[in-house]
């Protein structure tokens, strides 16, 4: 047990069995060395399962492995497994993988007792010769079948178990059971296994109401904690999945507050700027309220923005949503044809609700999305029960806050969903983080649509009801007038704008005729400003001329006058009475 | 009732486990009571020959293998009852 890296460093070491979920389940993996039994009905993945952990320790772990197969044939079960790409005719070649073919031949005599020493002495070789550490006993039930009573039964599964922690192998045993019958008495050696291991994982198959549901459980686990439940577990494109019940408090992935347009402007002011990044919306409405083309408008603002996204369409095939947003303005195809844009109709998907769950997250991550919308989610209500379908919404939110994805759900409620104001039957709207709601609101022999904002965690917003129109330009909202308290819609809002626009008119052409009146008297007065200073200009130069003229008589005056004197020949000039000049 | 048919035996066994040894000496005792003098019996113990319990893909121990007359047998177990045995290797239809 030296040569084993215990991923916790306290309590058995583990051994990874690369199945999503289950690590998480058993804190790591099935035990190092030790011995697991899977138990389960006819078809509930129990040889998928064990080939798996095989495959995950022979490729990933560089833990080789061998599949001893009782039941089907080696080269079936290669087969079977080829769609999942696991790509195990390179892992045999490469020494990783062994096959054991161990099936008891349909024309076996058998007479007498007789016991496995013959199968664990080629597995010696075989496991030395190869290094193996993990070892899977596919269906032992039918070598068990064969043995004549429940001492010999008894004797040989604790041999292989002895066997097998001598060894240090970490190893799984598979056997049938009925359902849950595991320890009644027609099933007593593997009752009496279920004590001897280590661990004891039960693998279901049930169908409810029509629909096919997988479980597993771990039923025990010496030595380590582990979750009890029964989780649901698919068959994904790369092998089985357990679908965990969310931990508690998981990291919720990192709070952001920057915000994403919801493709709407006049919806973004509502908001307060906008979605919070991360945020899981949910549009609720009865049919026909433009739920569809809310999420469309989502999709196109954030595709405009260059960030990937995906379009799960649970009601329509995704063309016809591409079309048919198109009629209101939303443009898709284009983000559809370079890539940006995912359009999944899931109406190809069948199966239970889980399965849903695992193709969203499977798409998802293929896009690489930020945003995803899905529309509308309330279908899985329908295929399956109420519970598992809101534990996997419940689920779903979470898993895209840890992604730090923007989802938007849209559901559809029903009459009787409204009557009794509960919102959706999924019970979502407590776990989304901003809730829209559109009605139809009836006025003056109107249907409208309107929209309101019931919540939005963590944004100031509008707390009004808003007009939602649809056109061939695009999705806006109306401006909001009130009469009386109430919103007005539809032609009631039409009368009160065209109003308000001739009221307007009105005002403007009245200013235009004011301002043409005062350019009119102000011209007059400039005119007669000009005229008057003219007039001011001739009154100067008269003035000029009038001192000129004086000054003139004035000195001829003084020359006569000394003339004069001169003539008579007078005395001196009076004193001061002139200077000379 | 003088065939000449050559039985041949190859008994896969566990070294000395207690299945094995009844195996052995049910065979024996068989095969001296109806296969006097046309039988050879080939033992081999898996735990010193694991390679060759392998490609035989044996399983299980004892087992025992009729090579020939054709076809082919397999017969596993401690070979503790005649009847089933003479039935298998075809040598007795009916008991007289």
């Amino acid at each position: 047990m030296k040569r084993i890296r215990p991923p916790s460093g306290k309590g058995p070491a583990k051994a990874q069995t690369g199945i999503i979920g289950l690590d998480e389940m058993s804190g790591g993996g099935l035990p190092h060395g030790r011995t697991t039994l899977l138990s389960g009905g006819p078809g509930s993945g129990k040889t998928l399962l064990s080939l798996q952990f095989l495959v995950h320790g022979a490729s990933a772990r560089k833990e080789p492995g061998i599949f001893v197969a009782l039941e089907e044939t080696s080269e079936r079960i290669i087969d079977n497994a080829e769609s999942f790409g696991w790509n195990l005719p390179l892992l045999r070649r490469q020494k990783a993988l062994f096959f054991l073919d161990a099936q008891p031949t349909p024309d076996l005599i058998q007479s007498g007792n007789f016991d496995l020493h013959g199968m664990l002495a080629a597995l010696d070789v075989q496991s030395k010769q190869m290094k193996a550490r993990r070892i899977v006993f596919d269906a032992l039930d039918i070598v068990l079948a064969l043995l004549p009573d429940h001492v010999t039964r008894r004797r040989e599964i604790y041999r292989l178990h002895e066997w097998l922690l001598s060894r240090g192998l970490t190893g799984i045993i598979t056997a049938k059971t009925d359902a849950d019958n595991i320890s009644s008495n027609s099933h007593q050696p593997f009752g009496f296994m279920q004590f001897m291991v280590d661990c004891a994982v039960i693998l279901n198959h049930c169908v409810l109401q029509g629909v096919s549901h997988r479980s597993l459980r771990v039923q025990k686990y010496r030595g380590s904690s582990f979750d009890e439940n029964e989780s649901p577990i698919l068959i994904g494109v790369n092998g089985l999945e357990v679908a965990t019940a969310p931990a508690p408090i998981p990291s919720r992935g990192k709070l952001r507050t920057s915000r994403v347009s919801s493709g709407i402007k006049r919806l973004d002011t509502m908001l307060g700027g906008g979605y919070h990044r991360g945020a899981s919306v949910l549009i609720t409405g009865l049919p026909g309220t433009a739920k569809t083309t809310l999420s469309g408008a989502f999709a196109e603002a954030a595709c405009r923005r260059g960030e990937r996204t995906l379009f799960v369409s649970f009601d329509s095939d995704a063309n016809e949503v591409v079309r048919d947003l198109a009629s209101v303005g939303i443009e898709l195809s284009r983000y559809v044809k370079n890539g940006l844009l995912r359009m999944a109709s899931a109406r190809t998907i069948t199966g239970s609700t889980e399965t849903y769950l695992a193709r969203i997250k499977t798409y998802a991550n293929e896009q690489a999305a930020r945003c995803v919308v899905i529309d509308p989610m309330s279908t899985w209500s329908t295929s399956g029960h109420d519970l598992s379908a809101h534990s996997v919404a419940e689920r779903l939110t979470d898993w895209s806050k840890s992604q730090g994805i923007n989802l938007l759900c849209t559901s559809l409620l029903d009459e009787m969903a409204m009557q009794s104001q509960s919102a959706s039957s999924l019970q979502i709207s407590t776990l989304a983080d901003t809730w829209i709601h559109l009605n139809y609101l009836v006025q003056a022999g109107e249907r409208n649509r309107g929209l309101s904002i019931i919540k939005s965690r963590g944004t100031a917003h509008s707390n009004q009801v808003r007009e939602l129109i649809l056109s061939d330009a695009g999705v806006t909202l109306a401006d909001t007038y009130t009469a009386g308290g109430e919103v007005l819609m539809g032609t009631l809002r039409w009368e009160k704008e065209s109003l308000e626009q001739t009221a307007k008119q009105d005002a403007a052409v009245a200013a235009r005729l004011h301002r043409v009146r005062l350019d009119a008297e102000e011209a007059e007065l400039q005119v007669r400003v000009k005229s008057l200073q003219t007039e001011l200009v001739a009154k100067q130069v008269e003035k000029a001329l009038l001192i000129s003229t004086a000054k003139m008589q004035a000195g001829k005056r003084l020359r006569g006058r000394t003339r004069i004197k001169e003539l008579r020949g007078s005395d001196s000039p009076i004193a001061g009475g002139s200077k000379p000049s | 009732m003088t065939r000449p048919a050559q039985f041949k035996f190859r008994l896969y066994v566990a070294g000395d486990a207690q299945n094995s040894a009844l195996a052995l000496a049910n065979l024996t005792a068989f095969s001296r009571a109806h296969l006097k003098d046309r039988h050879e019996i080939e033992i081999v113990d898996v735990f010193r020959e694991p390679k060759r319990a392998l490609a035989d893909g044996i399983f299980m121990t004892p087992t025992l293998i009729k090579l020939a007359p054709v076809p082919v047998r397999r017969i596993v177990g401690t070979l503790s009852q005649t009847q089933p045995m003479l039935q298998a290797l075809g040598l007795e239809v009916r008991p007289q």
